[in-house]
């Protein structure tokens, strides 16, 4: 008790700089923001480039209602969030398995090293002709090529996060019974390399979305063949349009992912 | 002491050799021992004489390379023994409820249960209040408290302690010991207690083994009948202390020795 409260103490005047430093963030981060606004604005109302190369914010509300009222946008969104979703899912999936599975087994590791070494640094989007000889231009090859992008980055963490977990945890888990390797992954290796595996996640989560657009440009329905269609007709707001949506579509993922993270490490100081 | 012999640990020519990187390098050698039933025995010695190796011999962290260890244990329990750690190596990611249930799992019991006999044993250890709390959020000693709790939370017949209160300040320290004979007294568990602190030794036994030489082995063994409760500034056993002292100092020239 006495030491909660000594330890309390400094964290008043602590605070309340933390809740004006963040005041202060906050300020400077929307003048920042309206900033950047007035010259997008003015660099095409000015006439410093010609508007169908640029359209200035202004333009884009109008844009936006239009996809939106002609059912492009919801169809581009939720082709787009299957395909990433689905590519997360089955990348993050086989990732941490496979991540698990080396991290905890030496002769697993061994195995797969030279692998690994041959197929890491080929980058996801290498694989879109086979993606396409596979698959043909359908969503499949888009979540194919995802879940390669997301794959490596999820197995490289888990697998990092799995070796690093402590020895004497795990000798807790033998001193209490506990040996099987299911029963140490379960008990140890698994919520001991959660924080690392949540780290590769959310890396995860932003890379997909490069792959999403990088997959759809080859023609599978969603945001980046959209993107594709309207940059074909000069129809630049659109475009913008597009852009913007990925950005916020991220930024919603990521506040969940990160709502999510901070539950289940709840228990980190 | 005791004519009667029901040892519930026996331990005969226990040898122990770790091979590492091609170097072989004995930690025990024909080490005798007999614990008997609700003993409170203390092992001292200096660090790397094997002590703790000894511990982990007896709950199967490491294997024997000679000798037989027979636990006699009177219930079929999965875990006749239990250990508490130096450090104390709560499992970061749970509760002190589910920490102490630790061992509990795996046993057909159901959540419900398995949180009442935790919350049992924190209740010896006089933490229940504090059951909900993380592992950060505890002292030092309250940590060592909870890794009590979870060792007791098993039912063992047999408790090891690897020097548990070695990490605590002086203060934690003290009233952990007191704590721990309350504890051993009303249970009537069997304690193992590993320490390289020649007082902690004689205030907590009844019986403080000592190891010394590489390989380890035992070089005396005492029987403390200092009546309980005891006190710290009692010097009935300074003969004791005198003489376990003196086998820890002679032998350290040949630890040396023998170790280059």
């Amino acid at each position: 008790m006495a030491l909660t409260e000594t330890a309390a103490l400094p964290a008043v005047p602590a605070a309340r700089r933390a809740r004006l430093n963040a005041f202060g963030s906050v300020g400077l981060g929307a003048a920042g923001l309206l900033a950047f606004l007035l010259i997008w604005q003015a660099v095409p109302s000015l006439g410093l480039v010609n508007p169908m190369m640029l359209p200035g914010p202004l333009a884009i509300p109008s844009a936006f209602q239009s996809e939106v009222a002609s059912g492009m946008w919801l169809t581009a969104v939720t082709g787009s969030l299957s395909h990433y979703t689905l590519g997360l899912v089955a990348g993050s999936a086989l990732g941490i398995a496979l991540g698990v599975l080396t991290g905890m087994s030496r002769v697993a590791e061994d195995l797969t090293a030279w692998v690994v070494r041959v197929l890491r640094p080929i980058p996801g989007l290498a694989w879109a002709p086979f993606a396409i000889i596979w698959f043909g231009v359908t969503p499949s090859a888009a979540v194919f090529i995802i879940t390669i992008s997301v794959f490596w980055i999820v197995f490289f963490a888990a697998h990092g996060a799995v070796r690093a977990v402590d020895r004497d945890l795990l000798e807790v888990a033998e001193a209490f019974g506990f040996r099987a390797a299911h029963e140490k992954l379960l008990k140890i290796y698994l919520p001991a390399a959660m924080p690392g595996i949540l780290v590769g996640l959310r890396t995860a989560l932003g890379q997909a979305w490069m792959a999403v657009v990088a997959a759809e440009i080859f023609g599978v329905p969603g945001l980046g063949h959209r993107m594709i269609e309207a940059s074909a007709l000069l129809a630049t707001d659109i475009v913008i349009v597009y852009m913007l949506t990925m950005a916020a579509l991220y930024g919603l993922l990521d506040s969940l992912f990160l709502l999510a993270q901070n539950w289940l490490l709840r228990w980190k100081a | 002491m005791e004519s009667v012999i029901d040892s519930v640990v026996d331990i005969r020519g226990l040898g122990l050799t770790f091979e590492r990187e091609g170097r072989r390098t004995e930690v025990l050698r024909g080490l005798d021992l007999a614990i008997p039933r609700g003993a409170f025995v203390a092992i001292v010695g200096a660090s790397g004489v094997g002590k703790s190796t000894l511990l982990r011999v007896l709950i199967g962290l490491a294997q024997a390379s000679a000798g037989k260890v027979t636990l006699d244990t009177h219930s079929a329990q999965r875990q006749p023994v239990a250990l508490v750690f130096q450090d104390s190596r709560l499992l970061p990611w749970r509760r002190v409820i589910d920490n102490v249930a630790f061992g509990l799992e795996g046993r057909g019991l159901s959540r419900r249960d398995r949180h009442a006999k935790a919350l049992e044993a924190l209740g010896i250890v006089g933490l229940a209040h504090l059951a909900r709390r993380w592992p950060h959020q505890l002292s030092g000693g309250q940590r060592q408290r909870v890794a009590l709790a979870r060792a007791l939370a098993v039912e063992p017949e047999v408790l090891l302690m690897d020097e548990p209160f070695s990490a605590l300040d002086a203060i934690s320290r003290e009233s952990l010991q007191d704590e721990l004979t309350r504890i051993w007294q009303m249970t009537g568990k069997t304690i193992l207690f590993v320490t390289h602190d020649i007082e902690e030794a004689t205030y907590l036994a009844d019986r403080v083994v000592v190891l010394a030489g590489a390989p380890g082995r035992t070089v005396a063994d005492h029987a403390i009948d200092t009546p309980r409760p005891r006190r710290r500034d009692d010097d009935t056993d300074a003969a004791i202390v005198a003489d376990i002292r003196c086998h820890l100092g002679a032998s350290k020239g040949g630890t040396l020795a023998e170790a280059a």
